[in-house]
């Protein structure tokens, strides 16, 4: 299994911290499903929030600072440095919003940010599109994992272009990958994962479903039950019916 | 600092202590009165005002759509938060509407889903109630039980009502280990550290001011980046709020709250946009983990804390639970001790 900067996951499921009823609340989702990153949002709910920056620290798994809300390279930049030196981490996942409204990446000042942060000595997690020529520059920056989206950013939509990310998957083989952004049932998760994708990311679908803790932990089942069989060598799907038992030999009657 | 003991007017030491004159504080003062109890209430500025974060709620008594997200406690002791407040203070039950942006009507859907005691409302049913809204939504929720207040006259009203009882706010930076007898810690936040798992969530408040715009009851705007809530007071006076960032840092209101809940208003009516604005505030709520009220005894003090987005919905029953561990050890769902 490929590895994030050297840490090597014991389940394929990052979860973010945003928009959950309560901090308890929370907690629950993460040991129900035994996500093994936290994602946290410095812009908005980190400065100055000494009780919340406790309680993701509590939660006992890598914290992944996010960018999220930056719509320039020198926002995300700045961000960025804030993160590291507030939650003592050099990871950092990479946003930098191109439209307020799809709240897709822009990819320039995607690896405009990519490059500086890289050369900083930061790790960095792009959000970034299924587009491959955005990838290969991502990765030339210096960036050793990638983070195509599934969907927009809390759209629930799943997997919007499946062939373009398995085409991404095939393009750099070595690379881990996380899909982030968009999933928004188990199913997709599930999908990610038999696609070859080394880990899935989400946070609205788990927040904001009537039972946090369970739909986590079906997440997670999901995405451990794809990533098993992608493992196992799925079949090659045919348009042909093929019997399961032969039928020479069967008798005449 | 070295304990000390400080009587009473009469000389005597009165059966409890408040710290805090907040709408915890004042609340636990009354109920306190009512059950027969010599009250002492001492507040840092001597009574209600901008220090605490009582003064900046929006006022609303809306357990039922408070329950798309609070915990089931807060929804059953809030729907008795109205009829308490009656004694008290001028109450409007006129409901509460909650609406969604055309492409957002999913959002209404699934707030109808997780709460209760309302109805769906047409265009001719919306307009029957707010006309101006009915233009531009064909479509709302209706919770015709829930209720509002102007939270700074409300206040205003239970501290007068303890004067006329006799208990006047003393002004004085107390803690408890200065009081012998019973204390009832109200001090929100400024108790921090003595009371575990207590943070700060920081709310925004705007509020403008038109003739043009009539509502009689709070509107809940449901947006999956901006939600919004507007409660109608007198005089033409709007209260918009509805953030709720997990930080604790202090501070004016930030530009991007206040373009975001103005535009949220000027999408929800454009007249909005001539409104005066009156006012902004922006201060921390006190919170537990699970952002429900408690009460928690500790080396013989009662802190009645964490009221987070509930205190003028919680503050009664908190009371209650408070006094009826105090005099009877009865442990109410709301109170924690070991």
């Amino acid at each position: 299994m490929r590895d994030f900067y050297g840490v090597s996951l014991a389940n394929p499921m990052m979860l973010g911290t945003a928009r959950f009823p309560s901090p308890a609340v929370m907690e629950a989702a993460f040991r129900a499903s035994g996500a093994s990153v936290a994602t946290v949002s410095l812009r908005r709910e980190g400065q100055g929030g000494g009780a919340f920056r406790a309680l993701v620290q509590r939660l006992g798994v890598p914290l992944l600072p996010n960018t999220a809300g930056c719509h320039s390279a020198a926002e995300a930049i700045t961000t960025a440095r804030m993160a590291r030196e507030y939650f003592e981490t050099d990871w950092i996942k990479l946003e930098v919003i191109g439209d307020a409204d799809t709240l897709q990446p822009d990819p320039f000042g995607l690896l405009e940010a990519a490059e500086t942060l890289c050369a900083d000595g930061f790790k960095v997690f792009p959000y970034t599109t299924e587009d491959q020529v955005l990838a290969a520059r991502l990765v030339d920056a210096g960036c050793g994992v990638l983070m195509p989206w599934g969907a927009p950013i809390g759209s629930g939509l799943g997997l919007n272009n499946i062939h373009g990310l398995r085409m991404l998957r095939a393009a750099f083989p070595d690379v881990p990958m996380v899909i982030d952004a968009g999933l928004g049932l188990p199913s997709h998760a599930a999908r990610a994962m038999e696609l070859g994708f080394d880990a899935i990311l989400l946070n609205t679908a788990v927040a904001e479903a009537d039972d946090p803790a369970a739909m986590a932990r079906a997440f997670a089942l999901a995405a451990q039950a794809g990533a098993a069989g992608a493992a196992a060598g799925p079949m090659t799907a045919r348009d042909m019916a093929v019997p399961s038992t032969p039928v020479i030999g069967k008798a005449w009657l | 600092m070295a304990p000390c003991i400080i009587f009473t007017r009469c000389g005597r030491m009165p059966d409890v202590t408040i710290l805090g004159a907040g709408v915890a504080g004042l609340w636990a003062a009354r109920t306190c009165l009512a059950h027969g109890m010599d009250v002492r209430l001492i507040d840092r500025a001597g009574g209600p005002g901008a220090q605490g974060c009582s003064w900046w709620a929006g006022g609303m008594l809306a357990p039922d759509c408070e329950g798309a997200v609070a915990d089931p406690r807060v929804v059953a002791h809030g729907r008795a938060a109205a009829d308490r407040w009656r004694d008290v203070t001028p109450v409007t039950t006129e409901g509460t509407l909650v609406l969604a942006p055309a492409r957002d009507r999913g959002e209404l859907a699934r707030f109808a889903r997780r709460t209760g005691r309302h109805r769906w409302l047409s265009r001719a049913g919306l307009a029957a109630l707010e006309p101006d809204l009915a233009v531009t939504h064909g479509q709302a929720l209706f919770f015709a039980g829930e209720a509002h207040l102007d939270p700074r006259a409300a206040l205003a009203d239970l501290a007068a009502d303890l004067r006329a009882r006799g208990v006047v706010v003393e002004c004085a930076a107390a803690v408890p280990e200065m009081f012998r007898g019973p204390v009832l810690d109200c001090r929100g936040l400024a108790a921090n550290g003595e009371v575990s798992g207590l943070r700060g969530v920081r709310g925004e408040m705007v509020v403008l001011q038109t003739e043009d715009i009539r509502l009689a009851r709070p509107v809940r705007l449901l947006h999956p980046r901006h939600p919004l809530y507007i409660v109608p007071r007198a005089g033409g006076v709007f209260m918009l709020g509805a953030t709720q960032i997990e930080t604790e840092a202090r501070g004016m209101i930030t530009a991007r709250a206040v373009l975001e809940l103005l535009s949220v208003a000027y999408a929800l009516d454009p007249r909005f946009a001539e409104a005066r604005v009156i006012e902004t505030g922006a201060d921390l709520r006190p919170a537990f983990e699970d952002n429900v009220p408690r009460v928690v005894a500790r080396d013989g003090v009662l802190h009645l804390n964490g009221l987070f987005r509930h205190g003028y919905l919680m503050a009664p029953v908190l009371a209650e639970q408070a006094v009826a561990y105090l005099t009877t050890g009865q442990k109410g769902d709301l109170v924690h001790a070991n």
